[in-house]
């Protein structure tokens, strides 16, 4: 599908910095903080139509449109729902999409180099929780001069920061739509996460996370990492539709240790990419932000903070999902209930599995459409007008 | 709205919690949460219903309302309702006891199979009847478990549950006042009914 918005560029912003350093939930703190992030549309106004786009673990702010020099046919990682007459409209919207603190696509991550020793941070880069991310956002914006959303939007863990933000900022967020995600993950999800995270410190290139200055990269424990969870981002349906048994290259097998499959060529392909687009330890450090993750730890807190603002929620399932599967969903629906939210729930049938949210699927984006529009029309915003 | 569920809203105190199955295009829920200062949950199978209530504001669950029944929590809600819509589940004493679980009060409508119309179609012509309240055929209505209004009662009675008030409705859902008040179960149309202590 063509992108419907055409150029975009990713801007910068310092939100922290010496004067004001981040204060993260543990205590510690992070001098400067610079955050990449993408604007669609135009902000009314009466700065009432603002969408703000929280990202997955793989994510970053390129959304939506093209960046100058790329292939048109691969725009933005969620294109598909951002623009002109898609269900977030940027004929009448102004959606933002920011790299999330710990990243490594132009906000301040382990990567970046500490101010006070003039290297990247490696491990020395605090441990950070889905609430840090948040406040990021929140200063970016701060920075924008917007202080109330329409709409924050997330998939995985975008809906998880979601979540939060309306957990811990009553009043900030009109209608939070929280997408395949997991109000805490289960044994199962940790158990896939020590895994990937197994696979990048075990890596001989590793280096305790210092490995920037040495002209090696754990490439082969963060490509092992990816492609562990890939399987898990995809149905068995979906991979049996895709691949099946098929013999990449051949017609028959070559019967030995090496890659023979297609889903094994595929994965290994998935694997490759992923390590020049994306830092190990950030890889690290947002895997264990999913793995402490626990907004409803203390209920009596949630149901004072969901009383004191007035957000409604829209949480959807797919079907297909069983990362984050439907009772992921329903539990973060019901654990919202029973705080008082108003909140509608709906299961999507898909076979994508857990990337389910980034594809158009007609009910899917319908459903998002409708709840948008209803969030619109109670703050006056036309479908028209800009 | 349809006329009988303004009898329905009637019957329900400002402030509830209110859950409704079946909820349609949650034009009941949305007079609720406006009017009556509810908090509102539906349940609602039909995809068009579910975004119907969407485009209302009115919160809701897509899915089938007895899958969904055993996974809300005990008292959760101060009013559980049932519109027209009893006579379409698999089971309806199940249905009842899950509602009598999740709230205090319980409110119910349902067609009447006892009406005279109905008794007299199947009694003269011996054919299944096809009314305005029941417009189905046999063979593709969803209606699966109809029954009289004597029938529901002794249903409640059998589930525990006390019947507080009864309204009776006419053919096109709205209260008799005359005779089929002193004949329900022959002259009613159907009835919505309050239950609870």
């Amino acid at each position: 599908m063509p992108s419907g918005i055409g150029l975009v560029k990713t801007r910068r912003a310092v939100v922290f910095d010496g004067d004001r350093p981040l204060k993260l939930g543990s205590g510690a703190e992070v001098n400067r903080v610079e955050v990449a992030y993408e604007t669609y549309g135009e902000l009314n106004e009466e700065r009432s139509n603002a969408v703000f786009i929280c990202h997955a673990l793989s994510g970053d702010a390129h959304a939506a449109g093209i960046h100058e020099g790329d292939d048109p046919d691969r725009p933005g990682w969620w294109d598909n729902i951002i623009g002109p007459g898609r269900p977030l409209d940027t004929d009448r919207l102004f959606v933002i999409c920011a790299n999330v603190l710990g990243g490594c696509s132009g906000t301040t991550g382990p990567s970046s180099t500490d101010p006070d020793t003039g290297r990247p941070y490696g491990l020395r880069f605090p441990l950070v929780q889905v609430r840090d991310l948040v406040t990021v956002h929140r200063a970016l914006l701060a920075e924008l001069g917007i202080n109330r959303l329409l709409a924050a939007v997330g998939g995985s863990l975008g809906g998880m920061q979601v979540l939060q933000w309306v957990i811990d900022h009553p009043g900030e967020i009109d209608g939070a739509l929280v997408i395949a995600a997991s109000g805490r993950l289960s044994a199962q999800n940790i158990a896939f996460s020590a895994v990937a995270r197994e696979a990048i410190m075990r890596d001989p290139d590793f280096n305790d996370g210092d490995w920037y200055d040495t002209g090696k990269r754990p490439d082969s424990g963060l490509g092992l990492a990816r492609m562990i969870g890939h399987i898990t981002y995809l149905s068995e349906q979906s991979m049996r539709e895709k691949f099946g048994r098929r013999i990449q290259d051949a017609e028959v097998p070559r019967f030995g240790f090496d890659v023979d499959f297609q889903v094994e060529s595929y994965l290994h392909y998935q694997g490759q990419s992923f390590v020049e687009r994306f830092d190990a330890n950030s890889y690290l450090y947002l895997g264990r932000v999913m793995d402490y993750f626990d907004p409803f730890r203390d209920p009596a807190r949630v149901q004072q903070q969901i009383e004191a603002g007035d957000t409604s929620f829209l949480v959807l399932s797919f079907d297909s999902d069983w990362r984050f599967s439907t009772a992921h969903s329903k539990e973060i629906a019901a654990e919202l209930r029973l705080a008082g939210a108003p909140v509608t729930f709906r299961e999507i049938a898909s076979t994508h599995g857990h990337d389910s949210f980034l594809f158009a699927i007609p009910e899917y984006h319908e459903t998002v459409t409708g709840f948008i529009d209803r969030l619109a029309s109670e703050r006056g915003i036309g479908r028209e007008s800009g | 709205m349809r006329p009988d569920l303004d009898i329905v809203a009637d019957m329900i105190e400002p402030g509830s919690r209110v859950l409704d199955l079946g909820c349609g295009d949650g034009a009941l829920l949305e007079t609720l949460i406006h009017q009556k200062d509810c908090s509102a949950l539906g349940i609602e199978r039909d995809p068009d219903g579910f975004h119907a209530c969407i485009a209302r504001g009115v919160p809701v669950t897509q899915g089938d309302l007895e899958a969904e029944l055993p996974e809300i929590d005990s008292g959760a809600f101060d009013v559980a309702i049932l519109s027209l819509t009893l006579q379409a589940v698999r089971h309806p004493d199940r249905v009842l006891a899950e509602m009598n679980r999740l709230a205090p009060r319980q409110i119910v409508s349902l067609p009447n199979f006892g009406h005279w119309t109905l008794r007299s179609g199947l009694a003269f012509r011996g054919r299944m009847p096809v009314t305005s309240i029941l417009p189905y055929q046999w063979y593709n209505t969803p209606n699966i478990h109809l029954c009289t209004l004597r029938d529901f009662e002794q249903l409640t009675a059998d589930t525990g549950m006390k019947i507080v008030r009864r309204v009776v409705l006419s053919g096109s859902g709205e209260a008799e006042s005359g005779p089929a008040k002193l004949f329900p179960n022959l002259l009613g149309q159907g009835a919505v009914y309050s239950l609870g202590d």
